[in-house]
């Protein structure tokens, strides 16, 4: 099942803590159910993303190798800023 | 009261899991992160500063304190002052294997100072400076140590903007409201 995002983060070719620092800011701009989905080819990603994504209170829905790069789908929370 | 009496002890396992669960979220220290830079060579000015802007951006509030050599990771010249010895790091990968005697040559260490920035900008990390600049912006406090600027003889006009003075009590008084607390 694919899901749809509303934005597009590509975070590829940075190195940690880029990727998070970027989607941070990036889903400060987004309605809580709104999806973001982040482009990286930073490994650490994924296990960074899941764990960024609970401490945030918003809810980390799935990844997946996506043309050489991990492919990360996050929705925003409710109570997340 | 009867109804309670009924419930099993894995119900209320599981109710007791959840309350703690549902305080633990309202915990003001879990959002809470108070690190010590205390180093000032190039490879040992990132750690701190990752792990602040990370947590920054997963909503917490930190404060960076930098004592003794790491104050050079807020000074003006940081660019200049951070550099990296290869002399008594028998793990630092150099291009041929070399003794200590060697590695304490002169020119070694700019030499080392170089491969790791052009390893680091080729590998896409992030410098310092934007590592700083992150810092700010996302609200990280970076606190200098009053007492090694004086020792040091460092004026606070030596110091990047945005940099506060304070001493060891400040500190703890962060580091006692936070889960989080680092020695680097």
């Amino acid at each position: 099942m694919a899901i749809k995002e509303d934005r597009l983060l590509d975070a590829r070719g940075l190195l940690c803590p880029m990727p998070i620092v970027k989607a941070g800011k990036e889903m400060k701009t987004l309605q809580a159910g709104q999806v973001l989905k982040i482009l990286a080819t930073d490994r650490g990603a994924i296990a960074d993303m899941p764990a960024w994504a609970e401490d945030t209170e918003n809810h980390f829905l799935e990844w997946h190798e996506e043309d050489g790069a991990l492919a990360f789908y996050i929705r925003k929370g409710e109570d997340a800023s | 009261m009867l109804q309670e009496a009924a419930l099993g002890a894995d119900q209320i396992r599981e109710i007791v899991r959840e309350e703690i669960q549902r305080a633990m979220k309202k915990d003001p220290a879990s959002k809470k992160a108070a690190i010590i830079a205390s180093k000032g060579t190039l490879d040992w000015a990132y750690p701190p500063l990752i792990l602040a802007t990370a947590a920054a951006a997963a909503g917490m509030e930190v404060a960076v304190f930098f004592t003794f050599y790491g104050l050079t990771i807020i000074h003006k010249d940081f660019e200049k002052k951070l550099k990296v010895s290869p002399t008594g790091n028998p793990a630092m990968p150099m291009p041929v294997p070399m003794p200590d005697i060697l590695t304490g040559m002169p020119g070694m260490v700019t030499m080392a100072t170089s491969m790791m920035k052009s390893k680091f900008s080729k590998k896409k990390v992030a410098g310092i400076g934007e590592l700083l600049d992150v810092a700010r912006e996302s609200g990280v406090r970076l606190i200098a140590c009053q007492m090694t600027m004086d020792v040091f003889e460092y004026d606070q006009k030596d110091f990047i903007d945005g940099v506060e003075f304070a001493g060891a009590a400040a500190f703890l008084s962060e580091a006692r409201k936070g889960h989080i607390t680092l020695f680097i």
